[in-house]
């Protein structure tokens, strides 16, 4: 782009074509081997899902326009937000940003050919594909009604739909988060590149070993809690009937073991893809890289501690409720630092305000608003008064869907021309992530006050003093669906008609862009060698600079 | 509907929680406020081609501050914690002299049972400036008793007493509805909370067709039930005497020592394996199918008015006749 830029010419002579070119059949897709091309399948799988989860949660927005209802029944009012559930938290949030981005980049940000697994890569997809076939079954048969919480005696007795195949569903996919957790951190124990030492990793292949640390230690938990629920349906094992001597909230001690850190895995991969953002187009090392690394792995730590945060009205002990408490403003640090810190990696650096950087304020303007009404819900007296109203739907939609999603894009727009080798039409990427950012304010900030004023959620009708929330929310949700389609939009236009990228558009130090773009088949042409700290977008040691920007640094040569 | 049946804060505690409440949103907004003007600053004077002079921060500088935005984060959170913990420490336990009424809920209607025998559907009145404990269970799935005017909510589960108290201050009619959901009319599991003077109370309750209070309701299901053909000093069947059971510690037949409380006798009558009494013989029935939640509520009162009330009831809990064994 400018002079400054880091002069990589890929030396034609041993240039073989891209991972694009290893074969161009579906055959070749479908029995691939290559972490790059498994990111490609997964991230169109997941986009697939995401907009027929997306489609459900926009019948019942739709659907709430008026307080008695427009066009639905309360099973099918039911069913609709319970897919939307499934669908959007086990086969969109968990592994958008891991096995899409994290599959494409963490080999190559540690100088890997590949991941420690290749084929183990491979299996994760088709799991992840026959969890899915149970969830399209289960859509076209007729839905499920539990809630994606699926709480017994209800899913266990009381509800007549599709529960098993949904369990089984999610019991399947959550195999496919583990095989990938299993793999990254092989991964990243064994083939990082001569030179990259644990504190020269990038903060996402950071987030990358904290979020596989809690997908390996969680899932099959989950995995356990929905067998017993089938156990209990099918068999009829009184494991949480009461009235055979069994307990149901010992469900929900199991789930949320597993689904608390579930939140952890979807928001972890966002701070690591923001803080390579934040770093690039500020052209300015992230403020604290060490702080940062020790923040991500006291989240993923104390995340699982936290559990009963979700339980203070479920009838556990007042003592609990105030461990869990106590524990759940302790985990709100470390998130705050990581706000802090990525303010102030802002501070004299050179910012440029392209589509990933307006994405990943997006992020943390959500993440924000999102982490400070967690700390609201940590205090048992609101969380007793606000727990299953939309207070709480607001919350997690503000933090683990604004955020991630706002990540999962900055991210997108961020390595789109390392991943396909071409460039997206600039300024309607802007327009999308403003649009994206207002559509998530305009859609949750109502839903914070009508929880507040008393709104429980899954309400199918509801008292109409609520109604203009309702309408504000359904609209913003309308200016979502906006923003959503249009990156579908011009990111496919660039694929067909955008302008080469280049090996290294945004003069990026990380090692993924020290090759050509798309990137070989081994990633790089030739081992590389790493030799510097991530995020030298500046000189260090000087005390006085003009306005120029500094020549970036590569973190490693393998050209 | 009017807005206020829902925002309106009719305890001392709902205040209370609206006060904690109103402290975070200004500790959030402060918080926002700097955040976003600390990044509309940088962009100011940092954007790309700008003319700022860039150095660098001095690595100490960096940790100065690294460390001193932690320990005002740390200290800012454990200063709600100490707030929002005591606010729930000193709602906790229930005063003793607590009207006691019971809630049913089942898919998707409520049921309340006063002690005075008064029982209605979907309304639940109560009188202001009285304790007043929700004791609480589910005929099928759980449920969840929310009252917005009151900052409360707790989940009602099947087979298991939950509890929630309060002591309301404002008159008028609130609503409340089922927070945990339930199935298809989840939605409209909602009735109307009247909070009456006291004294509109006695009267609305004196009001009330009813066939005597709970505890006598009761009584009459424990000789219906046969329950008095065994639980009575005379009988030859050789079964726990009941006289004084509630809150006593009860030695079992596996070595644990357990406190009679609501949720013992219930498990007694529906899972009597559960919580076998040691020197007695597996003898009791189990009576579930039969006996039904508000049923059992009656049967729990009676047993708790024999501890209370020796003197008269004594008498009358033993019968001559001796109830066949069902």
């Amino acid at each position: 782009m400018t002079d400054a830029a880091l002069p990589f010419v890929p030396p034609l002579d041993i240039w073989r074509g891209s991972y694009l070119d290893e074969g161009h059949t579906i055959a070749s897709w479908l029995t691939t081997t290559d972490h790059k091309r498994i990111a490609i399948l997964y991230a169109l799988s997941i986009t697939v899902f995401f907009f027929i989860g997306g489609v459900a949660i926009g019948l019942v927005r739709l659907e709430l326009i008026s307080p008695t209802g427009l066009f639905l029944t309360s099973d099918e009012y039911n069913r609709l937000f319970t897919i939307h559930g499934i669908i959007m938290v086990w086969f969109f949030l968990v592994p958008s940003i891991p096995a899409t981005l994290g599959n494409f980049l963490l080999p190559m940000m540690i100088g890997a050919p590949d991941v420690a697994f290749p084929r183990l890569n491979l299996l994760s997809w088709y799991l992840y594909v026959g969890g899915a076939a149970f969830t399209v079954y289960v859509l076209l048969s007729g839905g499920v009604d539990t809630g994606w919480t699926f709480y017994p005696p209800f899913s266990s007795e009381y509800s007549h739909s599709n529960v098993i195949p949904a369990a089984v569903g999610v019991f399947i996919v959550g195999f496919s988060s583990i095989a990938t957790g299993v793999n990254f951190l092989a991964t990243i124990h064994m083939l990082r590149a001569p030179g990259m030492t644990w504190l020269r990793l990038p903060l996402f292949v950071w987030s990358m070993y904290t979020v596989s640390v809690v997908m390996v230690l969680a899932t099959p938990v989950l995995a356990m809690s929905l067998l017993l629920i089938v156990a209990e349906r099918f068999f009829g094992l009184p494991i949480f009937d009461p009235s055979a001597g069994g307990d149901p909230i010992l469900f929900q001690h199991l789930f949320w073991f597993y689904s608390h850190p579930a939140v952890y895995i979807m928001i972890l991969p966002a701070m690591g893809v923001v803080s390579e953002v934040f770093a690039c187009f500020a052209r300015r090392r992230v403020f604290g890289y060490a702080f940062m690394v020790f923040a991500m792995l006291m989240i993923a730590v104390v995340g699982f501690m936290v559990w009963g945060h979700h339980m203070f009205v479920a009838g556990q002990s007042p003592v609990a409720d105030l461990i869990f408490s106590f524990l759940s403003f302790i985990v709100a640090v470390p998130s705050a630092i990581k706000v802090f810190n990525w303010t102030a990696t802002l501070y004299r650096g050179h910012i440029g305000f392209e589509a990933p950087m307006i994405y990943a304020l997006g992020f943390l303007g959500l993440f924000t608003i999102g982490g400070l009404t967690g700390l609201f819900l940590a205090s048992v007296p609101i969380d007793i008064a606000t727990t299953d109203t939309y207070f709480v739907v607001a919350h997690f939609h503000t933090i683990m869907v604004g955020g991630t999603v706002s990540a999962f894009m900055a991210g997108i727009h961020y390595w789109w021309p390392k991943v396909t080798g071409k460039l997206y039409n600039e300024f309607w990427a802007q327009f999308a992530a403003i649009t994206m950012f207002l559509g998530f304010n305009v859609t949750f900030l109502p839903q914070f006050v009508m929880g507040w004023l008393g709104m429980p959620r899954r309400y199918h009708y509801y008292p109409d003093v609520f109604q203009i929330w309702h309408v504000l929310s359904s609209g913003g949700a309308l200016i979502l669906a906006a923003a959503y389609l249009m990156p579908l939009v011009y990111l496919t236009w660039s694929l067909f008609y955008g302008q080469d990228a280049g090996a290294n558009p945004w003069r990026s130090t990380g090692l993924e862009w020290q090759t050509p773009s798309p990137p070989p088949k081994t990633n790089f042409v030739r081992p590389p060698r790493v030799d510097a700290d991530p995020y030298e977008y500046h000189d260090f040691g000087r005390t006085e600079e003009t306005g120029g920007e500094a020549r970036a640094r590569p973190q490693g040569e393998a050209t | 509907m009017n807005i206020s049946q829902f925002t309106t804060a009719a305890s001392d505690y709902a205040v209370k929680v609206d006060r904690l409440f109103y402290l975070e949103a200004v500790i959030s907004g402060i918080v926002v406020v700097l955040v976003t003007g600390l990044i509309i600053v940088f962009f100011a004077l940092y954007y790309r081609g700008s003319s700022m002079p860039r150095g660098d921060v001095p690595e100490h500088k960096s940790h100065e501050i690294e460390i001193g935005w932690t320990v005002a984060t740390l200290f800012t959170f454990l200063f709600l914690f100490w707030w929002a913990a005591s606010d729930q420490l000193t709602a906790l336990t229930p005063p003793k002299d607590a009207l006691e009424i019971h809630v049913v809920a089942k898919q998707w209607m409520w049921r309340f049972q006063h002690p005075s025998g008064a029982r209605e559907i979907d309304e639940l009145h109560i009188p202001a400036h009285t304790n007043i404990r929700l004791a609480m269970t589910s005929q099928d799935v759980i449920h969840d008793l929310y009252l917005p005017a009151l900052r409360l909510k707790q989940d009602i589960l099947p087979d298991r007493y939950t509890y929630e108290w309060f002591n309301a201050t404002k008159t008028g009619t609130f609503h409340f509805t089922c927070a945990e959901f339930c199935g298809t009319d989840h939605s409209i599991m909602a009735g109307s909370l009247v909070i009456m003077k006291p004294e509109d109370y006695a009267r609305w309750t004196a009001a009330q067709p009813q066939g005597g209070d709970l505890a006598h309701q009761g009584e009459a299901l424990f000789r219906s039930f046969g329950c008095s053909g065994c639980h009575t000093p005379g009988s030859t069947v050789h079964a726990p005497d009941l006289h004084g059971i509630y809150g006593r510690a009860v030695q079992l037949a596996d070595g644990r020592t357990v406190t009679a409380d609501e949720a013992y006798l219930h498990d007694c009558i529906f899972l009597p394996d559960k919580n076998r009494v040691a020197g007695f013989p597996p003898l009791m029935p189990n009576f579930s199918g039969s006996i039904s939640e508000g049923q059992a509520i009656a049967l729990i009162a009676y047993l708790k008015s024999l501890a209370t009330v020796r003197g008269t009831r004594t008498q009358n809990a033993s019968p001559e006749h001796t109830g066949s064994r069902p």
